[in-house]
């Protein structure tokens, strides 16, 4: 059996150095594929691992609608993937900020066509974000970032082409705020006739027109011939395929049949590509904006004690686990609550001193075992991790969890279950500990953090605990312009959920990797799969 | 007979009936919620105003018998609803879906029988003989072999041989003949494969026990030829079993093959039965059921009907 468990290792072993000299030779022999011209022509088919519930981005929180419509669409402004986290003007020409951080006024392009011959005014750039911010919730119109623009007073288009938005209060990541992947701007005419004609049509400014879309086969744009963009989108259209099954997916991919798949495999699935299709694909990689969590039931004893917290959190070797489990699953960074590498990102030296971050792991842990001591938690107690029953990353995540607390004395039973089983134990508090999770498409800690609030201010806080001075903190945050300072708050706040109380354990950040054949041009992975894919940018080398 | 055939059709009335009410009880046991599967698990932050609206909007929040009534009134006028999960006629997603799975399920059955009666009537006659120990290994493998995995060796082997992959969207048969046969002849290879094997056990052991009736040596005492008291006694009285196995097998096919659509990615009902329960869209699982019940009650009629067409000693009088 051991010589068999060996074998396999050195098997594995040979197979990831063939991947990995394979992957540099392709590196080195070609171009990266932003560096060449573009090419006008064909048409770029993709998959889609899900398929999207509505078409209305403004409603739903999924890439599953994004990687599909988005191409339909234009921003007023728009992460640049290029350079991202830079905003750029999409169909703003330019902007500007009132001194006081009040009013941001937007200067309108003229000429840009609807797929339908007619010509957008700030009139439908006022009539979207009044549907995103002031939903017609007695009509039935739902907008799931309403929230994220709670410091909006009134959205104002006093010509055709300036929009103007005044603020209740200033603040820090506006114009980031206004870039959400998600703000397809729609035709005012339309929805002031039927506000929900988007969930089951496009009809847009983007860069394709739509074709088809047969539900659980395929989508199809076509080159939009009116695009105000002269030149662009170099593609004539584009096709996504939706498979769910990651062995089909795999298939497409290595066969040919479609050049790239824009969420992220897994290691195993980038080797097994790397290893059939060759020098043909490329692999690009990134740290991604999602992360595994922990939510910890502070409802439960004994981890209503924030002693027994802290152990948990220091019984984990963040350092280690980053290098094992990176080998097998898309995670890797560590970080506390904001993205390692990001704009908040807490720096690596007040990091380690968080609980669990420390890369002396005996200390640690002697320490969180004398803290259940105290706590008067004994050797060998049993509690439940519950989890999804998705395998990447979250059984790797769990499995690991269970080992690392069984070396502090603690018995885990890791129990996987089914997505809506699984919300539905989340929600009613109905677990000990559980897996959590959390994807973003931006570094902005209003966004990230909100989630962490006391329970009866935030709607997703699963622990059930309240903190106030999270609350202070979060208020603070919101409010502070300069965002050197608004960092402190930030780290202030980490080090009083993490370490201090230990609310929420945070165990890894992703890691994207996306893989795709060299073909496809001008493609550049960014932080996350949300303001992916940008088709007006990429060409089809022959 | 036309009689017997009115009762049975109309029983299936009631019968769907039943299954309506079983199925609308079963999906609302089951732990989940459409709208937070919907809205919270792609890990955004979402406020429970949001999710309180959205389960208004879909008539969530109403009584469940007042969501019963109102399904019912619409099953009534042939309005199966929309999928809570896309909005989408739930008749309109199914219909989106049949054509496949029908003509899947039709193909691997044709491939089945053709493979089976053959092969169960030669292992019968040739009972402990080299041609019967063949055809049981065959079978026994068959039956030995999930026919997803089956058909992820199909497309290995046709990837990593001949660089070739099965088109990966459905073209409808009379559009792309050429399209939708290169699509759907490997998993219909794959699930008729498995298909014949059952059938290719009933078809011996039915063969078998005929073979061993009076009727059957009287004929062979009356100096018939062997080819006629095969084709005209013994096989006629054999096919009952087999049709039933036959006919269950093609009503599992159309909502079943769940894991071979996947492994093919093939647009079909099975697949849509797993993402409705996954994403917890009621209405669409409700729907599919009934669709599902009805394939398998309408057999069960065509079944019986043929019993008596094949054997005069039946009757339904």
């Amino acid at each position: 059996m051991t010589e068999m468990m060996g074998r396999t290792r050195a098997v594995r072993t040979v197979l990831g150095l063939v991947a990995a000299t394979v992957l540099a030779v392709g590196f080195l022999a070609a171009p990266t594929p932003a560096q060449q011209q573009p090419r006008r022509g064909g048409t770029l088919v993709y998959i889609s691992t899900s398929q999207p519930p509505s078409f209305d981005g403004h409603r739903e929180t999924t890439f599953a609608m994004l990687h599909p419509v988005k191409p339909h669409y234009n921003y007023l402004v728009k992460f640049d993937t290029q350079n991202y986290p830079k905003v750029v003007g999409d169909l703003a020409e330019s902007w500007t900020a009132s001194r006081d951080g009040m009013t941001y006024t937007f200067k309108i392009r003229s000429g840009v066509k609807f797929h339908d011959g007619s010509t957008l005014t700030s009139r439908d750039i006022k009539a979207t974000y009044d549907k995103i911010i002031f939903p017609k919730e007695d009509q039935g119109v739902i907008s799931i970032r309403k929230a994220m623009y709670h410091m909006v007073r009134v959205v104002e288009a006093p010509d055709p082409q300036t929009v103007v938005f005044r603020l209740k209060f200033a603040t820090a990541g506006f114009v980031e705020k206004l870039a959400s992947p998600f703000n397809f701007v729609y035709k005012a005419d339309i929805l002031e006739r039927d506000p929900r004609f988007y969930e089951r049509n496009v009809m847009g400014t983007g860069p394709f027109r739509f074709v088809e879309y047969v539900r659980g086969s395929h989508w199809v744009g076509r080159r939009f011939e009116d695009y105000w963009d002269r030149g662009k989108p170099y593609l004539d259209g584009y096709r996504v395929l939706f498979i769910a099954s990651r062995s089909a997916m795999l298939a497409a991919i290595k066969s040919g049949q479609a050049l790239v798949e824009f969420r992220g495999v897994s290691p195993a699935e980038r080797d097994d590509i790397v290893g059939a299709v060759g020098d043909k694909v490329m692999v690009q990689s990134s740290p991604w904006q999602c992360n595994n969590t922990v939510a910890i039931n502070t409802k439960k004893k004994p981890f209503d004690d924030a002693r027994v917290r802290r152990a948990l959190t220091l019984a984990i070797d963040r350092w280690g686990g980053s290098q094992a489990l990176s080998q097998i699953a898309f995670i890797q960074p560590v970080g506390a609550m904001m993205r390692p590498g990001g704009d908040y990102d807490m720096p690596q030296a007040e990091l380690l001193r968080l609980a669990g971050y420390s890369r002396n792991m005996t200390a640690a842990r002697q320490q969180a075992r004398q803290l259940l001591r105290e706590a008067g938690v004994p050797e060998g107690f049993s509690f439940t991790l519950k989890n999804r029953d998705i395998s990447m990353p979250y059984e790797a995540v769990g499995v690991y969890l269970v080992d690392q607390w069984r070396q502090i004395g603690l018995n885990v039973r890791h129990e996987q279950q089914e997505g809506g089983r699984y919300f539905a134990d989340l929600r009613a508090g109905n677990y000990d500990l559980s897996v959590d999770f959390a994807c973003d498409f931006i570094d902005d800690p209003d966004v990230q953090l909100q989630k962490f609030l006391s329970s009866d201010v935030s709607d997703l806080n699963y622990g059930g605990y309240v903190d106030r001075q999270l609350d202070g903190l979060y208020f603070r945050i919101g409010r502070t312009a300069d965002k050197t300072e608004r960092a402190r708050l930030v780290h202030q706040f980490e080090r009083r959920a993490l370490d201090e109380q230990a609310y929420v354990i945070y165990v890894l950040w992703w890691q994207r990797i996306i893989p795709h054949w060299r073909t496809l041009r001008g493609y550049k992975t960014t932080t996350n799969h949300y303001v992916e894919p940008d088709l007006a940018e990429y060409w089809l080398a022959e | 007979m036309t009689r017997y055939a009115l009762t049975r059709f109309a029983l299936v009335v009631p019968t769907l009936l039943a299954v309506a009410v079983l199925i609308f009880v079963l999906v609302r046991v089951v732990p989940g919620d459409i709208v937070e599967l919907r809205l919270v698990s792609g890990g955004s932050y979402v406020t429970a105003g949001v999710i309180e609206a959205e389960r208004a909007r879909l008539g969530l929040n109403k009584p469940l018998w007042d969501q019963f009534v109102e399904w019912m009134v619409g099953m009534f006028r042939l309005d199966l609803g929309r999928s809570m999960w896309s909005g989408e006629s739930v008749a309109r997603e199914i219909g989106i879906r049949l054509p496949l799975s029908l003509q899947l399920a039709v193909m691997a059955t044709l491939i089945a029988t053709v493979m089976a009666i053959p092969l169960g009537t030669i292992a019968a006659v040739q009972r402990g003989r080299w041609p019967d120990y063949v055809v049981q290994v065959f079978s026994v493998a068959g039956l030995s072999v999930p026919s997803f995995w089956l058909g992820i060796l199909i497309i290995l082997f046709l990837l990593n041989v001949f660089g070739y992959l099965p088109p990966l969207t459905f073209s409808p048969l009379l559009k792309d003949p050429g399209a939708n046969l290169a699509q759907l002849i490997w998993p219909a290879l794959a699930v008729g494969y498995r298909y014949s094997a059952v059938a290719t056990r009933m078809t011996r052991s039915a063969v078998l026990e005929v073979l061993r009736e009076d009727y059957i040596r009287t004929a062979w005492a009356k100096g018939l030829a062997r080819r006629m008291i095969l084709r005209r006694h013994a096989l006629r009285n054999a096919m009952l079993p087999v049709i039933t196995v036959i006919g269950l097998e093609f009503a599992f096919l159309i909502g079943g093959l769940v894991v071979t659509e996947q492994v093919f990615n093939l647009n079909g009902i099975g697949k849509l039965i797993v993402d409705a329960i996954n994403q917890r869209d009621y209405t669409l699982i409700q729907g599919l059921m009934l669709l599902v019940a009805t394939a398998y009650i309408l057999v069960n009629v065509v079944i019986d009907l043929l019993y008596a067409a094949l054997d005069p000693r039946i009757s339904y009088g």
